[in-house]
């Protein structure tokens, strides 16, 4: 290391002169920097790179902005007339979703209130293993638990000819965003001061009446939180969808009725296509659809959670 | 007892047993399907697997034989990709850890690894193919898939890591500070020798993760089929996720047990890796003396 740049520092102590290990320091904090900083950069490239590819769709004379988001017409292989219609696989996303909220809500919240509330010592530790565990489970295997066993269950069950529909798909979808949600709900229900029980259980309050009317009500963000993460999993989710809600594009009117996700037509059908081609194009343009809806989920939640840790 | 129960105080108490059974009843729904879907895989794969079945090439259109370069495929990807992931993200957490101040940007980060988790695997597919695949021009490849699953796993580490250099007292840092030393040497001779084991766990979860994944190396380097095994890492490959996914569905006439046992050496290797950094968190939580 040169001395120069270090003499040109107005130094009050003789030996405060930056030596090697200060410049390594500095190095090493600037190195550090820029890893800090790369999720901000991978962040931004996933955004550039999926509209780079899908660009040429967006200003594209094949795309229509309204006929893209209200037609449920999505032939983008058909020789004569080719329409990239999304709002089949939207309401297929939103329904599959949407059942697996009801299902995963009511469970993860009780599931997370047990844990953090009413279960003690090994019990607590064991339970928390298996939601994480449960958690772990990789969404290839939901989709063939919902291919291989669910499917004959749900046709002999309900007696309906096809297993593969919004029921399975958002029975899976619940099983698989209930621990994410358990988790996160039950960080945020151990965030509650201890102080906040223990005045209210002075109060002569019982452990429910503590739980429900002090617990809950500071918990609240958290938990609104957790659930959003939930949705935003449970919106993006790809494999499980594909194998188990039947991928037919359809406007389902009841629950069992198979419907395609928007993530499922991707994967589905980007192996197909020539790079470059309007139908690769149409897929990124879903792409970007499906980034910015999840940033917005994600954004959201973590809006909700800071404001009540400021607050 | 001092005081006799009063009527009130009996409702109370039935209601709080109530509420608590019908909340044990909700985890029990939650874990029973872990339980069941294990004894599932188990009941109707574990016949099927053998060491021929792990250790043989697929035979006849992939309707016999093994999976072995699945098996392979899956540790190229899992090696390659963490080569690329741990550095950065143990990096990142550091930076978050010990140099971040309270400002937008370090918020911005935080907000960036939330979403680098949360945007879906087919987004992160899509930005492998445009960033890896295209633009830097490695072709379907190995390097392009571990590099789409190393952006798409780094927040499990960072997370990981932040927690376990976070969870050293600050006051072994001030101690070394006032020796003199820099913020790098407590970093690397006070801080990182305290959270390594925490680093460790996270990589481990990382190894879970990754070993799952298809949808991100779907499009970016892991084929249905290939006769030889991958060379070098602009190979395409294989991998145990794949493999399901063709054998569950792409593959016509394979035999009922085949896709189940596929499944259950997948879920064993996640689940095995998953349980190792579990249960050694909570061994390093018994050693912590502060």
């Amino acid at each position: 290391m040169s001395g120069a740049t270090a003499s040109q520092k107005p130094s009050v102590l003789a030996d405060d002169q930056p030596d090697t290990a200060w410049y390594v320091d500095k190095a090493v904090q600037v190195i550090m920097f820029v890893a800090g900083v790369s999720a901000i950069i991978f962040i931004i490239g996933i955004f550039i790179f999926v509209s780079k590819e899908g660009a040429g769709f967006i200003g594209g004379e094949e795309m229509n902005f309204s006929e893209f988001f209200t037609s449920p017409r999505w032939r983008p292989t058909s020789e004569w007339n080719p329409t990239y219609g999304i709002l089949a696989m939207i309401t297929g996303t939103a329904s599959v979703t949407g059942l697996s909220m009801l299902i995963a809500i009511p469970f993860s919240l009780g599931a997370a209130i047990y844990i953090a509330e009413f279960a003690t010592g090994k019990t607590r530790e064991a339970l928390k293993v298996l939601v994480e565990l449960l958690a772990a489970i990789p969404s290839v295997v939901w989709g063939f638990i919902g291919l291989s066993i669910m499917n004959p269950l749900i046709i002999d069950i309900f007696d309906v000819p096809v297993g593969l529909n919004i029921f399975n798909a958002g029975l899976i979808l619940g099983l698989m965003s209930a621990p994410i949600i358990t988790s996160i709900a039950e960080d945020a229900l151990k965030a509650v001061p201890d102080g906040f029980r223990e005045a209210a259980e002075a109060m002569g309050a019982t452990r429910w009446q503590v739980i429900y009317k002090v617990v809950l009500p500071a918990a609240k963000n958290g938990l609104l939180g957790a659930v959003l993460l939930g949705v935003g999993r449970s919106f993006g989710e790809t494999m499980a969808v594909l194998m188990a809600s039947g991928h037919s594009i359809n406007l389902p009117e009841n629950i069992f009725d198979s419907v395609r996700a928007l993530t499922a037509t991707i994967a589905a059908e980007l192996g197909e296509t020539a790079e470059g081609s309007t139908h690769y194009q149409s897929l990124f343009t879903i792409g970007i659809f499906l980034f910015i809806v999840t940033f917005i989920i994600n954004l959201t939640a973590d809006l909700i959670v800071r404001g009540v840790r400021k607050g | 007892m001092m005081f006799a129960e009063s009527p009130l105080n009996k409702r109370d108490k039935k209601t709080q047993k109530l509420f608590r059974i019908l909340f044990l009843m909700m985890v029990m729904l939650l874990v029973t399907p872990v339980l069941l879907i294990l004894a599932t895989l188990i009941y109707k794969g574990g016949p099927i697997i053998s060491m021929e079945f792990l250790f043989a090439d697929p035979r006849n259109g992939m309707t016999a034989g093994g999976l072995f370069p699945a098996l392979l495929g899956t540790i190229w990807l899992v090696v390659v990709a963490l080569i690329c992931s741990v550095p950065l993200g143990v990096a990142a957490a550091i930076y978050l850890s010990e140099y971040a101040p309270d400002n937008w940007l370090t918020r911005s980060i935080n907000l960036a690894i939330v979403n680098l988790a949360g945007v879906p695997s087919i987004v992160h597919a899509l930005f492998g193919v445009g960033a890896f695949v295209i633009f830097m021009d490695f072709g379907a490849s190995i390097l392009a898939a571990s590099l789409t699953l190393a952006i798409m796993t780094l927040p499990v580490v960072i997370v990981a890591t932040r927690e376990s250099l976070q969870s050293v007292p600050h006051a072994f840092r001030e101690a070394c500070w006032n020796m003199g030393a820099t913020r790098w040497q407590t970093i690397r001779k006070v801080v990182l020798p305290n959270a390594i084991s925490g680093i460790l766990t996270g990589v481990i979860l990382e190894v879970s993760r990754t070993s799952g994944e298809t949808a991100p190396i779907m499009f970016t380097g892991a084929a249905f089929y290939l006769p030889t095994l991958p060379e070098s890492v602009f190979d395409q490959t294989m991998a145990l996720a794949m493999h399901l996914y063709v054998v569950a569905t792409q593959v016509p006439n394979v035999p009922d047990a085949m896709p189940y046992g596929v499944a259950l050496v997948l879920i064993s290797v996640v689940l095995a890796f998953n349980a190792l950094s579990i249960s050694f968190r909570i061994y390093l939580r018994g050693l912590k003396k502060w």
